[in-house]
C-alpha cells in the first residue's frame, strides 16, 4: 500500500501558485499604524513562471472566480477563519460560496497591526485587522472595475459591484474574467470604506467556513500532517523541570519493532519511530537516569505557605492613590480576606506536535502555532539560518488558550532539535501525560486584601498583595511588560479595577516568585485570576453591607457605562430578583479584559456538598460583533473553560513532580456538567473589544458568589472542588 | 500480516496486533480524521464503530477488531443517522477548533442509533465520556436534539 500524502513540497509549492492568470492582492501597511497603502505593491503570478506570490498577499482572485483569503492569524477555534473572510467579502461585494481560506506563511507581512509580530493572541484578531483585511476588499473591487471600466469603455463611476461581478446597466462581468485585467493596473492610493450602513455581511451572524471539513474529517491539524520519510518522535523528559540527563540506556528501545533512532537533544531523550505507537513502546523501555537538578524538591503546599508569609508585606506597588494605611487603621469596620488560585494547565484538545523537515540551507516546519515569529527565529538560530531559509505552515490548530503561543518557542524548538539530530524529517508528538506534566502552566496566585469600609458600607481605603510568578520574566516582552519589577499581567483587573477608581485610599502591590516551574499566559491571563479575586471581594463588600450584589455593584460602577450595561443586561435576563425555584441561588460578577465587558449571572444549588450550576447568562459590550453567532460560540465556550477549571482543575506539585498526568486526574468540564449558557450582546457603538477571552474572567466569581448566596460559605479557593462536602 | 475491515474495505496491515486502532488508522493507513487526544480512553478524541458499537480506539487492539467492521468518520455520512447527525452539526454550527469533534459525531451517531428520542439525561450519559476543551457542549446537545426530529 502506498501512503498517501496529505502534505508535501509539491503540494505547497502548487498551491502557492495557483495565483497564475488570477490576481493577487498584496500590500503592506506601516507597523502598528492603520491608515492604508503607502508604498502598497501589486504582485502577480504569470502563467508557466514559477514564480510565488510576494508573501504579503491578503487575497487572490483566480480565474475560475474562486477568492482566496489569507489569514495573517491562526485559526483554533475563535472562527476567525470566517470573521476575517467576512470583512474582505463585505467590500469586495464578493459571492461569499466563492471564499476559501488559508492560512498565510510565516512572513513580515502578516505582522500584528498592533503587536508587531505575528500573533494570535489577546482576544485582537478581529479588532486589530478591521482595518487592513476590509481595505484589502475595498482595493481589490476597485481594481476590478478599473479594469471593468476599461473593458466596457465607461466610466468607473458608471459601474456597481454585486456579488462576485462588476454591473454596467445588462452587463456583468465576473470578478474571475477581470481578474488578469486587473492584475496589471497601477494599485490606487487610496480606498473608500462602505458606510457601516450600508454593511450587507459584517453584522450578520455567518456560517463557520471551516464546519464542513471539521465534520467529515478531512480538516488536517498538526497532528496530522505525514509525507514519505517523515518520523514520529517522542521525547523523555526530566520527571522534574531543569532536570538534565545523567546518562541513559536504549537497548531495549532499540528492540522495540518500529524504533528507528534514539538521539539525544537538549530538552532529553528522543526516540524516533515509524509510528507514534513504535515510539511510545520505545520510550517507556527507555531507562533514563536523571539529575533532577534544583528543583527535585518542589511542593506546592509549602510553596502556598511561603506566599501566604511573603503576602504579610507590600510588595513593590503596582498602583496606589492616598494613604490607605492611615485609612485602615481608622476604620471602624474592616474585610479581610486571602484567595488563592492554582496552577493550571491549558490542556488543548490537540496535544502538541510540530513536524520539521531540514534540507541544506533550509528548514520547513508544519505546526499549529500562535506565533509565529518566535517559533520562526528560534528555528533559524538553532540551524544557523537566515530567517527567510525557514518555512512555517500553520496547520488548523486544536485548541490554544495561550499554550501555542510560547515566547521561548519549546514544542518548536524541540522538534528542530530533534530532527537536526535524527537527520531525518520527524514530527514530534506530545502524549497527553506530555502535555499535562511538561509545563507552561497558568501561574498559582495567592492574594490577601485588606479593605476599610464606610459608613454606607462601600470601601474607602483598599490594600491587596498579590504574590505569584510573572509570566513575561524572561522573555523577550519582558522590557515592556515589566515596569519597576511589576509584571502588568499578573496585576490587570486589579491594579486598573474600575472598583478602585472609586475608591481615594488603595494599594495595591506584587511580589514576584521565581520557582522554577515553567509559566505562560493560559486564556485570560491575569484577568483568569484578578477577576476571581475582585468579584468575590465586591460580593463580601455587599452582603457585609446588606445590600444586594447587583444594586452595590451599579452604585459602585456608576460612571463606568460599559461595565453597567453589561451588568444591566445580565441581570434583566437572568430575571435577577425573581424568585428561583427551592434550592436554587443566583450570583454574578461584571469584569472588563481585552477591551470587553462581559457580566454573568449564575445559577446554582448545592446539595450535600455537591455543586451544581444550572444556567449562566452572559451578556457581553465588545462594541461592533463582526459574526454575533462566533461571538455567543466564544461565550459558550470561555463559561465551560472557565467552568472547568473553577470547579475542579488544578495542577499540584510535590517532590518536584506534578501530580496530574490525564484527563482522569487533570479534570476539565463534560457534558453532564455543562449549564445551560445564555449570551446576550450589548447593541454597541463603542470601541471593539475581543471576544475569545473575555467571557471567561467573570465565571468563577458568577458561581462562587452564587455559592455563598446558597449556602454562607465563602469560596475563596479555586478550585472548588469538594471544599462543600 | 493482519486483515481489517475498515469502512467497508478489507486492509492488510503489516504491524504488531497489540497496535491500537488508532494507530493502525492514523499512522498506517493514514486515516486522520480518527484523533488522539489521551490514550487512556478519557477523552473520546478517538471514538470510532466496532460492529455499529461506539469504542474508544485508543485502547482497542487491531486484534480485538479481526472479523469485525471497523468505521470511522471518513465513512459515517454513508450511514443514515450519521449524515443526519453530520447534517444537524453544521445547521447548529457546532464546531469550534474541530478536533474532538469527529468523536463527538461518532458517539452521537451511535447514541441516536440506539436510541431515536435521546432525553438530556441519555445524552448526558452517551456523550460525557467526550471530552470538548472549546465547550461546543451545549451545540453539541441542540444537534443531537435536532439530529433525532429530523429522524424521527
Ligand atoms: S484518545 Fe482515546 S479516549 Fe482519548
Ligand atoms: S471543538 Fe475544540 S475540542 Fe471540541
Amino acid at each position: 500500500m502506498t501512503a498517501p500524502l496529505n502534505i508535501s513540497r509539491r503540494t505547497f509549492i502548487k498551491a502557492s501558485a495557483l495565483v497564475v492568470g488570477g490576481l493577487v492582492i498584496a500590500f503592506s501597511i506601516p507597523q502598528a499604524k492603520r491608515f492604508l497603502l503607502p508604498g502598497a505593491a501589486k504582485e502577480t503570478g504569470n502563467a508557466g513562471e514559477a514564480k510565488l506570490p510576494a508573501p504579503n498577499a491578503f487575497l487572490r482572485i483566480g480565474t475560475d472566480n474562486t477568492i482566496t483569503v489569507m489569514l495573517a492569524h491562526s485559526e483554533m477555534g475563535q472562527s476567525i477563519w470566517t470573521t476575517l473572510p467576512m470583512l474582505i467579502a463585505e467590500e469586495l461585494d464578493a459571492d461569499w460560496s466563492k471564499i476559501r481560506v488559508e492560512h498565510a506563511s510565516a512572513s513580515p507581512a502578516y505582522l500584528h497591526t498592533a503587536y508587531g509580530i505575528q500573533i494570535t493572541g489577546g482576544s485582537s484578531t478581529t479588532w486589530s485587522e478591521f482595518d487592513r483585511y476590509r481595505q484589502a476588499g475595498a482595493l481589490t473591487r476597485q481594481l476590478l472595475i478599473g479594469a471593468a471600466a476599461e473593458q466596457l469603455g465607461v466610466p468607473a463611476a458608471n459601474l456597481k459591484t454585486e456579488n462576485g461581478f462588476v454591473i454596467s446597466g445588462d452587463t456583468k462581468i465576473s470578478y474571475g474574467d477581470l481578474a488578469e485585467a486587473a492584475a496589471k493596473l497601477e494599485t490606487p492610493k487610496a480606498v473608500t470604506l462602505k458606510d457601516p450602513k450600508d454593511w450587507k455581511v459584517i453584522g450578520k451572524a455567518t456560517k463557520r467556513l471551516d464546519g464542513p471539513e471539521k465534520i467529515n474529517g478531512t480538516a488536517v491539524f498538526g497532528q496530522d500532517v505525514h509525507f514519505d520519510g517523515l518520523m514520529t518522535a517522542m521525547v523523555a523528559r526530566s520527571p522534574v523541570f531543569g532536570g538534565s540527563v545523567k546518562s541513559f540506556d536504549a537497548s531495549a528501545t532499540k528492540q522495540v519493532k518500529g524504533v528507528q533512532q534514539v538521539v539525544q537533544v537538549p530538552t532529553g531523550i528522543a526516540v524516533v519511530a515509524d509510528n507514534y505507537w513504535a515510539a511510545k513502546q520505545g520510550r517507556e523501555a527507555l531507562k533514563v537516569e536523571w539529575d533532577l537538578g534544583p528543583n527535585a524538591g518542589l511542593d506546592s503546599k509549602a510553596m502556598l505557605e511561603d506566599f501566604r508569609s511573603k503576602a504579610a508585606n507590600p510588595g513593590l506597588v503596582a498602583a496606589q492613590l492616598g494613604d490607605s494605611k492611615a485609612t485602615l487603621s481608622k476604620s471602624d469596620k474592616l474585610i479581610e480576606a486571602e484567595y488563592a488560585l492554582p496552577y493550571l494547565a491549558h490542556s488543548p484538545m490537540e496535544p502538541l506536535n510540530c513536524s520539521v523537515r531540514i534540507e541544506k540551507d533550509a528548514c520547513e516546519i508544519w505546526t499549529g502555532t500562535q506565533m509565529q515569529t518566535t517559533d520562526l527565529q528560534a528555528a533559524a538560530k538553532i540551524l544557523g539560518l537566515k530567517p527567510e531559509q525557514v518555512k512555517i505552515h500553520t496547520l488548523f490548530l486544536g485548541g490554544g488558550f495561550g499554550r501555542r503561543a510560547n515566547p521561548a518557542a519549546d514544542f518548536v524548538s524541540e522538534a528542530v532539535q530533534v530532527a537536526k539530530a535524527a537527520g531525518v524529517p520527524v514530527k514530534t508528538v506530545w502524549s497527553r501525560e506530555d502535555d499535562v506534566q511538561g509545563g507552561y502552566y497558568r501561574p498559582m496566585y495567592l492574594h490577601k486584601a485588606k479593605i476599610g469600609v464606610d459608613t454606607n458600607g462601600f470601601p474607602a481605603a483598599w490594600e491587596q498583595v498579590t504574590v505569584g510568578q510573572s509570566i513575561m520574566l524572561g522573555t523577550p516582552f519582558e522590557a515592556f511588560m515589566i515596569k519597576d519589577g511589576v509584571d502588568a499581567t499578573s496585576v490587570e483587573g486589579i491594579a486598573d479595577s474600575p472598583y478602585l477608581k472609586q475608591i481615594p485610599h488603595y494599594h495595591v502591590s506584587l511580589h514576584t516568585v521565581k520557582t522554577g516551574i515553567p509559566v505562560l499566559w493560559w486564556r485570560s491571563v491575569g484577568h483568569s485570576h484578578s477577576a476571581f479575586v475582585m468579584e468575590s471581594l465586591i460580593d463580601e463588600l455587599a452582603h457585609s453591607a446588606k445590600k444586594d450584589p447587583l444594586d452595590y455593584r451599579r452604585a459602585l460602577l456608576k460612571d463606568h457605562p460599559r461595565h453597567l450595561s453589561a451588568l444591566n443586561l445580565a441581570a434583566e435576563k437572568a430575571e435577577w430578583g425573581k424568585t428561583l425555584p427551592k434550592g436554587v441561588s443566583r450570583g454574578i460578577a461584571v469584569h472588563e479584559s481585552f477591551g470587553s465587558f462581559v457580566a454573568q449571572v449564575a445559577e446554582v444549588s448545592v446539595d450535600q456538598g455537591a455543586v451544581k450550576v444550572h444556567r449562566m447568562v452572559c451578556a457581553i459590550d465588545c462594541g461592533l460583533a463582526v459574526n454575533p453567532d462566533s461571538l455567543k460560540a466564544q461565550m459558550e465556550s470561555s463559561i465551560s473553560f472557565g467552568l472547568g477549571a473553577a470547579m475542579q482543575s488544578e495542577i499540584t506539585f510535590k517532590e518536584g513532580k506534578v501530580q496530574q498526568s490525564n484527563f482522569h486526574d487533570y479534570l476539565v468540564m463534560r457534558m453532564s456538567d455543562m449549564p445551560k449558557v445564555e449570551v446576550h450582546i450589548v447593541q454597541s457603538t463603542e470601541k471593539m473589544g475581543g471576544v475569545g477571552e473575555p467571557g471567561l474572567p467573570p465565571v468563577a466569581p458568577a458561581v462562587t458568589n452564587a455559592i455563598f448566596a446558597a449556602t454562607g460559605k465563602r469560596i475563596r479557593q479555586l478550585p472548588i472542588g469538594n471544599q462543600l462536602a | 500480516m493482519i486483515i481489517l475491515n475498515i469502512n467497508g474495505k478489507e486492509e492488510k496491515l503489516d504491524v504488531s496486533d497489540d497496535m491500537p486502532i488508532l494507530w493502525a488508522l492514523r499512522d498506517v493507513m493514514h486515516l486522520t480524521g480518527t484523533k488522539f487526544g489521551c490514550g487512556m480512553a478519557q477523552c473520546g478524541a478517538c471514538t470510532v464503530h466496532l460492529d455499529g458499537e461506539p469504542i474508544r480506539s485508543c485502547i482497542t487492539p487491531i486484534a480485538a477488531a479481526v472479523g469485525k467492521k471497523i468505521t470511522t468518520i471518513e465513512d459515517i455520512q454513508n450511514d443514515k443517522v450519521g449524515q443526519a447527525v453530520q447534517a444537524a452539526w453544521s445547521e447548529v454550527d457546532v464546531v469550534q477548533c474541530g478536533y474532538c469533534q469527529s468523536g463527538q459525531i461518532m458517539a452521537a451517531t451511535a447514541l441516536l442509533t440506539n436510541n431515536q428520542t435521546p432525553t438530556d439525561a441519555d445524552i448526558d450519559a452517551a456523550m460525557s465520556g467526550n471530552i470538548c476543551r472549546c465547550g461546543t457542549y451545549p451545540r453539541i446537545r441542540a444537534a443531537i436534539h435536532a439530529a433525532a426530529t429530523k429522524l424521527a
